[in-house]
């Protein structure tokens, strides 16, 4: 039975990946356990979903249903979302709002904060059935996750051991989040994308800059994003977190076509749209960075491509299947015309955006590859082996290295191959 | 054109517009639209909860041409087939002399293997005019009820 520390690190600065990390049901299995119900703090939602007492969504931490809701205290709260009685789903609704939680199958009830209030036939009928005299309907509590919020961001964690949210995200993801939730922010709305791969192809994809434009050939062909610009990669102290970023204009055309000679690409210089309205970039904060991709382990990504914003959520579905949750933001001072323009470049990402729909296909690709190759590994040195730190260049990989550096940590394989 | 001519070209534009996607004829799909259309390919967890996000939205036939040639040219998308199905159409004349137009769909994808898998399921409302006999869409809404897009959204719905 192979299991996490059976994996084969052939390379100890996680240049070479075990493709078996991506395949195994047992490994999943154990991923469940150390990693989502372990010491992380997982993404939920944002507070401006649930602004109201009561309001509820519900959402999935790897694989396990929870349900986020807003106490009467102000406070957030978030449940495994399951009846304590028998195990039925208690909230089948993505969102809306509740003053008790009342599951259908026997009608137990739960407050706000996930005490259970009420059961029918306590005392059965006419002195007989019911719940016997010792049944102390107090002690029973919907099992709950510790929820923090950072700018409106709100984490949860399973595990006592998990440090506080502000040292888990470090000093580089807090500046993120406060430099694009520096004010109240307004939902747009949702997208979802169900992807046939590992949950951690999709964490590699997002912290790999090098594809960008590779893959993603309209951002090279109306240069968007080039792998020339200025740009970089920041990490946590533990290199499980990345922030890409790059600043457009700033790109070299003739160092760009250098580059994509000898690739199958169509690099253009002069290919124009008819409708070029969605690749304005307002500039809307004192940098100049014009595109962000900020990847927290394990299950989230918050974007900003230009004027385009919104969080992934990353939900895994078994070790072959996971579903993205995009949820689309502006901020409550747009006006009606940067409201539309948002929407507008909405087209530019999501599952069906122009700079981004490759995505699911590579993570596809991948997976069904190399099923039968579970002995092999990934090669990842772009960018440079040895030392996994922070530089100032898009042509790399190196925070891929990162994340593969702390969930081996995480999954307790050095601990494991130690003993 | 008398009313019931016009409902019949109504009619006989939605089925143009799926049989053109089908055949990957999308320089031809383009030109059933109006050069102010509005194209969007909404879920409908969104248009219930109210909010306004599409997964695709086009305002002008220009944005529409962009999409076909960006698929053409620069996008590196999943290779495969669409075969709509189109249920009964539901029209109206509007007082204006437009016609409102709605229908069931599903929309199948296979793979280069031949492997087949529903994509998406919903409904289509539409708005068309006439122009010197034409009908053409002026408005083309597809609402979803599949909310997670399968692996991408590359061709139209
Ligand atoms: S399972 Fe919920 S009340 Fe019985
Ligand atoms: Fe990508």
């Amino acid at each position: 039975m192979p299991t996490a520390m059976s994996l084969e690190w052939p390379t100890d600065d996680f240049s070479r990946i075990p493709f078996a990390a991506y395949l195994d049901e047992d490994i999943y299995v154990e991923e469940q356990e150390r990693i989502f119900r372990g010491p992380v703090w997982s993404y939920l939602a944002l507070e401006a979903e649930i602004p109201n007492t009561g309001d509820f969504i519900t959402t999935y931490v790897g694989d396990t249903p929870v349900l986020v809701n807003r106490q009467r205290d102000g406070q957030v709260s978030a449940f495994v979302n399951r009846c304590m009685h028998r195990g039925s789903m208690l909230k089948r609704e993505c969102r809306g709002n509740a003053t008790m939680h009342t599951c259908l199958y026997h009608q137990w009830a739960y407050d706000l904060t996930g005490q259970l209030r009420a059961v029918p036939f306590a005392k059965g009928h006419m002195g007989r059935g019911g719940l016997p005299p010792d049944f102390d309907i107090k002690s029973v509590k919907l099992t709950s996750m510790r929820v923090e919020s950072y700018q409106g961001v709100l984490f949860g964690t399973f595990s006592d051991e998990t440090e506080p949210l502000v040292d888990y995200l470090g000093d580089n993801v807090r500046a993120e989040l406060d430099r694009v939730f520096n004010r109240p922010i307004s939902l747009l709305g949702y997208q979802r994308q169900r992807i046939l791969g590992n949950w951690k192809l999709y964490n590699d994809n997002v912290r790999d800059p090098n594809h960008g434009a590779l893959l993603h050939m309209f951002h090279a062909t109306f240069g968007l994003y080039r792998p020339t610009q200025r740009g970089g990669v920041k990490m946590d102290d533990r290199h499980r977190h990345n922030i890409s970023y790059s600043m457009m204009g700033t790109s070299d055309d003739e160092a760009d076509a250098e580059a994509f000679a000898g690739t199958q690409k169509v690099f253009d210089k002069g290919f124009r749209l008819e409708d070029p309205s969605m690749l304005q970039y307002d500039k809307e904060y004192p940098d100049d960075v014009s595109l962000t991709i900020l990847s927290i382990f394990p299950n989230m990504v918050m974007q900003q491509i230009t004027n385009s914003l919104c969080t992934r959520q990353i939900q895994t579905r078994g070790p072959g299947e996971l579903e993205l949750y995009w949820t689309y933001f502006g901020y409550e001072d747009d006006d009606e015309k940067m409201t539309q323009h948002r929407l507008n470049q909405a087209n530019l990402v999501g599952p069906g955006g122009l700079i981004s729909m490759e995505d699911g296909e590579a993570v596809e690709m991948v997976h069904r590859a190399v099923k039968r190759e579970q002995d092999e590994h990934g090669i990842v040195e772009i960018g440079g082996k040895g030392e996994i730190a922070d530089h100032d260049y898009l042509v790399t990989e190196i925070p891929i290295r990162g994340f593969w550096s702390y969930y081996y940590d995480l999954m307790g394989i050095e601990a494991e191959q130690a003993a | 054109m008398g009313a019931s001519g016009e409902r019949d070209a109504v009619v006989a534009l939605m089925i143009d517009y799926v049989h053109l996607i089908d055949e990957d004829r999308l320089e031809d799909w383009v030109e059933l639209f109006t050069d102010d259309c509005t194209y969007k390919i909404l879920s409908r967890e969104n248009v219930d909860a109210g909010y306004p996000l599409e997964l695709l939205s086009c305002h002008n036939k220009g944005m529409l041409r962009d999409r076909v040639v960006s698929l053409r040219e620069a996008n590196l998308y999943n290779l495969h087939t669409d075969k709509h199905v189109l249920g009964m159409v539901r029209t109206n004349q509007e007082s204006d002399g437009a016609w409102t137009a709605q229908a069931n769909f599903s929309v199948y994808q296979s793979t280069l293997d031949g492997e087949s898998d529903l994509f998406a399921v919903g409904t289509y409302r539409d708005r068309v005019v006439f122009d010197d006999g034409r009908p053409l869409f002026a408005e083309k809404i597809v609402v979803n009820d599949t909310f997670a897009v399968a692996r991408m959204l590359s061709t139209p719905i």
